[in-house]
């Protein structure tokens, strides 16, 4: 796949304006590259160098680093279940093997549909409500073997699972792999009040007023 | 008898539409804001400083006096706030950014006041998607209201609230990895000193690292003041606390209780919150403060939550997080996966962590495999050893005469999070070293087959 489109590139410099040093708005930048194309592809790493002045191979050392970018296709749904210590307690261990079991995979790989992915992860900060997992990150919450069969057989057909789903209406939605939030800042031109260039020492102006 | 419940941080999350601006404005918002404009950053500064709120984030220490860490004269200095909850266990952060953003915002404006904090970065944490949803909405509902931004409310206050966004690491709660992150770099933890980054924070300037529920606070305080503040909890811990209570209780949950005065039992066993073990059976263990810290047991129950004693029994309240043990749980398999979630999420710096923390692993997965060898016991100790030399912290035995150990541990890495990874091997093997034993004998009868997976590819 490719670099950002014209209208993500308008996205990313509205973001890179919003830091002091360009090399910041990195790994918001990879989310969005994330987002355009389902995983982060090498063309895009060139380009987010390009965008934010630091070398291809600097974009990958942080990519790397960061276990949400994919640098290779993901299925249409990333299945996230935690099987940390509270979830393990209440059962997300058993969770997991059920889930590896349904969909004949082992964690950490893809059906051959291309649909589902599976990860065994650590601590979601759900803990209350064990066993966890989240689609795409959108949370589920005291999710039983018959609840993940629901879910899958939900996605299969098209449908937004609504079983044991953590919110309802569009929070609730499961959009496609790499979208994160539905929202996005935007700081009015009349209303910004400016990044503190690290470079350009002096006090505030209400400190030094009061 | 257990203080009465109040509720400071979280009052508004049983409305519906908590996380709206007209919610907020509608139940007392932005007037902490309003009143920390009517006064001097300095009183307002004090007013913290007096209410001594203690950081919620797992070191505990006073947001007044961290943020007079920062140098006289060196600008512009930054607040980082650190949404970056991922500590095992913990699950409170993320319910106030995506339930109440608007009080989280208010705290950030305040600070940035007191302090003179001249930009704000807000990081959430990556897989936290409708947190992040919530904080962009309020913030943007919040810029259009001119609570923040320019000119703030007409005042010669300005200051933006940039809303920033990590991607899955562990390690960037520590605030040194959390900056490096912020600054679009691999999240691994600063050498220390300086041991603050109040000193020599993002890009090289003054900054405040606070944690999303320390903030959360600063509104009401400034509403009420900190002498009302100070009426509810003890005397050194002031106000009220979040905690997470997961595992086998009959009613797991978030419950805001009076910080310092409310005990482990009370929280555990009280009608009111969780209501005691499932199923009536008996308490095997329970990790007081997050997967990093060492585990308590039946004995350590009538601790108050607070940090002191808490640290003087061995262990430390962290980040708010309690996880509770049934008599049906497998210590060794508990250990585990604790330790586990360390060797996965130690960023690789420091060699005794990096390699530690992976042997650790590796050590236990034999054990609860079956392969486990007799000397095993002691090479966990001994790696463990490496990691953090000495005594490691660890609750007191009495009827087999053993005395706690205080807490920190000591450490041979940059960071706490290879010793973290220590706390559940000495806990586990400290109190249930026979099921270690055990299962290492097992070995000797021989491995059971087991043909559940053999069809399975």
């Amino acid at each position: 796949m490719s670099r950002l489109s014209p209208q993500n590139e308008a996205v990313a410099h509205e973001i890179i304006s919003r830091y002091p040093w360009k090399k910041s708005a990195l790994i918001p930048l990879l989310h969005l590259a994330q987002e355009q194309d389902g995983y982060v592809s090498d063309e895009a790493m060139v380009h987010l160098g390009e965008l934010v002045d630091v070398s291809p191979a600097e974009v990958l050392g942080t990519c790397s680093f960061y276990e949400m970018f994919k640098r290779e296709p993901v299925g249409r749904y990333l299945v996230n279940i935690c099987t940390n210590i509270s979830c393990q307690l209440l059962g997300g261990e058993e969770l997991l093997h059920h889930a590896e079991h349904a969909l004949g995979i082992k964690a950490g790989n893809t059906t051959g549909d291309g649909l589902f992915t599976i990860e065994d992860v650590e601590c979601i900060a759900a803990c209350t409500e064990a066993p966890c997992l989240t689609v795409n990150y959108r949370y589920f919450y005291k999710v039983e073997d018959g609840d993940f069969d629901a879910i899958v057989e939900d996605l299969r057909n098209g449908r937004q699972p609504t079983r044991k789903a953590a919110e309802s209406g569009p929070e609730g939605q499961i959009p496609p792999h790499g979208t994160l939030a539905l929202q996005r800042q935007h700081i009015p031109a009349d209303r910004v009040a400016g990044n503190a260039d690290p470079d350009r020492a002096s006090a505030p102006v209400w400190l030094e007023q009061a | 008898m257990t203080a009465p419940i109040v509720q400071l941080v979280t009052s508004r999350l049983h409305h519906a539409d908590s996380y709206t601006l007209a919610r907020f404005e509608a139940t007392g918002g932005y007037e902490g804001l309003r009143k920390a404009l009517s006064m001097t950053p300095a009183a307002v500064h004090d007013e913290i400083r007096a209410a001594t709120l203690l950081g919620r984030g797992g070191a505990g220490f006073p947001a007044g006096v961290k943020w007079g860490f920062t140098p006289p004269g060196v600008w512009p200095r930054y607040l980082v706030v650190n949404g970056d909850e991922s500590e095992p266990g913990t699950y409170k952060d993320r319910m106030l950014m995506e339930r109440d953003p608007h009080q989280l915002i208010e705290g950030c404006l305040i600070a940035c006041y007191a302090a003179g904090l001249s930009q704000c970065f807000l990081y959430v944490r990556g897989e936290m998607a409708l947190a992040q949803t919530r904080v962009a909405t309020a913030l943007n509902e919040a810029y259009a209201a001119q609570y923040v931004g320019r000119n703030i409310l007409g005042s010669n206050f300005s200051v933006d609230i940039v809303l920033h966004w990590g991607a899955g690491a562990y390690i960037v709660g520590e605030e040194t990895a959390l900056i490096e992150s912020l600054e679009g770099n691999r999240g691994m933890p600063r050498l220390k000193p300086p041991y603050f980054p109040a000193a020599i924070g993002l890009y090289g300037k003054p900054t405040v690292v606070n944690n999303v529920e320390t903030l959360s606070n600063l509104g009401g305080i400034i509403v009420r003041g900190s002498e009302d503040y100070k009426q509810y909890g003890s005397e050194s811990s002031p106000g009220t606390r979040m905690f997470a209570v997961s595992g086998h209780v009959r009613r797991p949950g978030v419950y805001e209780v009076q910080h310092g005065v409310t005990t482990f039992r009370e929280l555990l066993y009280d009608e009111q919150f969780c209501g005691g073990i499932r199923n009536g059976n008996a308490l095997k263990a329970f990790i007081p403060g997050g997967g990093s810290s060492p585990w308590f047991f039946e004995e350590q129950l009538d601790l108050p939550l607070e940090a002191r004693p808490v640290g003087g029994a061995g262990s430390m309240l962290g980040s708010g997080a309690i996880v509770v043990m049934d008599e049906t749980t497998d210590a060794v398999k508990a250990c585990l996966r604790v330790v586990r979630f360390y060797a996965r999420e130690s960023c690789g710096k420091c060699t005794p962590c990096r390699e530690g923390t992976s042997w650790l692993e590796t050590i236990l997965q034999r054990i609860v495999d079956g392969h486990g060898r007799p000397a095993d016991i002691d090479m966990l100790l001994d790696v463990g050893d490496n990691i953090s030399p000495g005594p490691y912290p660890a609750a007191s035995w009495e009827s087999e005469g053993l005395a706690a150990v205080p807490f920190p541990p000591k450490q041979t890495t940059i960071c706490p999070l290879g010793p973290s990874a220590v706390a559940p091997v000495v806990s586990a093997l400290r109190r249930f070293r026979p099921e270690f034993e055990a299962k290492i004998r097992r070995r000797a009868l021989g491995i059971p087959v087991r043909v559940e997976d053999s069809t399975h590819v």
